[in-house]
């Protein structure tokens, strides 16, 4: 028992020396800070996030700022404008009385409209990826585990990746637009479409990751002590695939707002009174010269979060990179 | 410290522990529109070897002669294209997926590679820890002691429990590798070139704990390496392998005094002495390892044999008894045959 012991590979090391433990994550969020860009990436999102739930409790429970007021005799005011108390009556003034980013072609208050599509965005973006990456890592988790399991002349693997090839060849914009003009044009049928046309890449990842794993000793330890398969895949592979999956999640966001605004610039996204940036946007084109922050708040506002999401996307790439960390 | 006191049902069995029968592993080339099966490559053919209880059984051999596969198959890691493993009487090629999982609490593996034979994102106490969990043999604080003997008992200490992989060192790694292999009291474990990936110095500190946990525990290897110095040092008894089949089975001190496969003898002159002064004749061996996918008819070996004759081109050579029947030195060549 003692010569055990004293077989420690470093007879030196004693439990003082011994240095602060780091769980993986917590070593990833520290690579992560290292990244300038994707810091304020990250505080971009965290406003963002907090401007949509402030924008949907404001804008529809506790309405402070109302975006569908028309206010006809105060069109077109520039932002930061205050508005008179003698043309529009008390119970239509915004609040403060101030137009923070001025008012559209009805006079409704652009700040409002934007807190409230800012919820529409978000939410889209989220949600679409999130029924990509459940289709994406199902399928690709089946390809990968199970892909060897044959159906008469074909695999499992063949099945489902020839499937996804098939998938990748729409034009996927198109594919949404006429989806979308066959379909009633509401927010779910939106965020449903594009989460059914964007899970190829994940699952292509997922199954990559997978064969990898699956020849890995740890795996096959897992399977020589006795662990069910249900054990392995979520209890080792799941766990170990997880990074490039939450990296391109992360910039999957950043695509479906912008399809969801392309649509609704198109007309075939949400439909008006109900505002999202893509509308506002949409709607903003018509007065680019008298009116040019109609278009470029939203316009803006599209731009920072899209970049916002794709320098954080990079800086997950490099912190959860493992060739970066130290074994 | 008792780790053994739930040990599985008493094998009331008399026989060796492990008999592998014929063992049979070839692994499809896929190509083509449908992944048609255009040829085998044949990794592990025709495999005959028993290992007794309490005993050390090397398995030795170059690089991709099928040691490896037959550590794997034989422990049914991967499913075998032919042949019988029995385990403690039983067939594990004809069990059932339920009893198959209750089996392999008696069978264990410890892996070459100590970097990825452990899940970087499990804490090295949830990685001991996991067989007994599978088994539901223990939880919560007992599952915790338990896993603090077992990391006590191959060398590392309590307070490494909460720590991930990456923080320990190769030789380290390997121990909480040997810890996990022992956490289900295992009557046979197979290592697979278990020390080969570590230096010097640190192999030495795991073949003794390797010993020690054998004389404790009445453990049987099944112990996979090319270092022939490892397995004078280690087995009781010795198999050659080449390009997928045996090419001889001998009592470790036989095998290095008198062996009698012209591969063996060529083998072990290439083995570096520790005497420099000693003279030993090297035999050299002509040409490369022919490819698995396509051997040699006859003795696998005769492409490169220097004793090669007319028949060891066409005909299998045959098991050979040397010596006493109970010796237990077998050799599949011609040369003995006559």
């Amino acid at each position: 028992m003692s010569e055990a012991k004293d077989l420690t590979d470093d007879p030196n090391q004693s439990a003082e020396e011994l240095p602060p433990s780091e769980t993986p994550w917590q070593e990833s969020l520290r690579l992560f800070r290292k990244d300038r860009l994707a810091v304020v990436g990250a505080y971009v999102l965290v406003l963002l996030l907090f401007a949509a739930v402030f924008g949907k409790v404001l804008t529809e429970w506790v309405v402070v700022f109302d975006p569908e007021v028309v206010r006809l005799p105060e069109k077109f005011l520039p932002p930061l404008t205050f508005s008179s108390p003698d043309e529009v009556p008390a119970h239509d003034r915004p609040f403060g009385g101030i137009y923070l980013l001025g008012t559209d072609e009805l006079g409704r208050d652009v700040f409002a409209r934007m807190l409230q599509g800012s919820f529409v965005s978000l939410s889209i973006g989220f949600i679409a990826v999130g029924i990509s990456l459940a289709i994406g890592i199902l399928l690709g988790g089946l390809s990968g585990f199970y892909g060897n399991v044959r159906f008469g002349v074909v695999t499992v693997d063949t099945l489902i990746m020839r499937f996804t090839d098939v998938m990748l060849c729409f034009p996927t914009f198109f594919l949404i637009l006429t989806v979308v003009a066959l379909l009633p044009p509401s927010i779910y049928n939106i965020m449903i479409v594009i989460g059914l046309t964007s899970w190829m890449g994940t699952a292509r990842f997922v199954r990559a990751e997978f064969l990898a794993l699956r020849k890995q000793d740890f795996v096959v330890a897992a399977t020589s002590v006795g662990a069910r398969d249900r054990r392995v895949i979520f209890a080792h592979m799941v766990p170990n695939a997880i990074a490039p999956v939450l990296v391109s999640a992360t910039i999957g966001v950043a695509t479906a707002i912008l399809t969801e605004s392309g649509l609704s610039f198109l007309g075939f996204g949400v439909q008006p009174p109900y505002a999202t940036w893509g509308n506002i946007l949409a709607d903003g084109k018509g007065f680019i010269f008298d009116a040019p922050w109609l278009f470029f708040i939203p316009g803006m506002a599209i731009l920072v979060v899209v970049l916002a999401f794709n320098l954080v996307g990079e800086g997950l790439r490099e912190a959860l990179n493992p060739k970066l960390r130290r074994r | 410290m008792d780790v053994r006191s739930y040990d599985g049902q008493p094998s009331g069995h008399a026989g060796p522990l492990l008999q592998v029968t014929n063992l049979k592993k070839y692994f499809p080339v896929r190509s083509g529109l449908f992944s048609n099966v255009s040829a085998w490559v044949k990794a592990v053919d025709d495999v005959t070897f028993d290992i007794k209880s309490g005993e050390t059984f090397g398995l030795v051999g170059e690089s991709g002669c099928g040691k490896t596969t037959v550590g794997r198959t034989v422990l049914r890691l991967q499913e075998p294209t032919g042949g019988d493993v029995l385990f403690e009487g039983q067939n594990l090629f004809a069990m059932d997926a339920r009893t198959l999982r209750a089996t392999r609490r008696r069978m264990q593996i410890v892996f070459q590679d100590p970097y990825s034979s452990l899940n970087p994102r499990m804490t090295v106490g949830s990685i001991v820890g996991e067989p007994l969990k599978v088994h539901h043999l223990a939880k919560d604080r007992d599952l915790t002691d338990r896993v603090c003997q077992l990391l006590d008992r191959v060398g590392l200490r309590p307070d490494h429990y909460p720590r991930y992989p990456h923080e320990f060192s190769g030789g380290q790694r390997q121990r909480i590798g040997i810890a996990r292999a022992l956490a289900l009291n295992p009557k046979l474990i197979v290592c697979d070139e278990a020390v080969s990936a570590l230096d010097v110095s640190i192999q030495a500190q795991i073949i003794n704990l390797l010993k020690d946990l054998q004389a404790e525990y009445c453990l049987s290897y099944l112990f996979i390496t090319h270092d022939l110095n490892v397995v004078q040092y280690l087995a009781d008894r010795i198999a050659v392998m080449y390009l997928g089949k045996l090419a001889e089975v001998a009592p470790a001190e036989t095998l290095f005094s008198d062996a009698k496969h012209p591969y063996t003898q060529a083998l072990l002159s290439a083995n570096p002495l520790p005497d420099p002064t000693v003279k030993h004749e090297r035999i050299l061996l002509p040409g490369d390892v022919p490819t698995p996918l396509n051997p040699p008819s006859g003795c696998r070996f005769h492409t490169r044999c220097p004793h090669v004759m007319e028949q060891c081109k066409t005909t299998d050579p045959p098991l050979i008894q040397i010596g006493k029947p109970d010796a237990g030195h077998n050799v599949w060549c011609h040369l003995y045959s006559g």
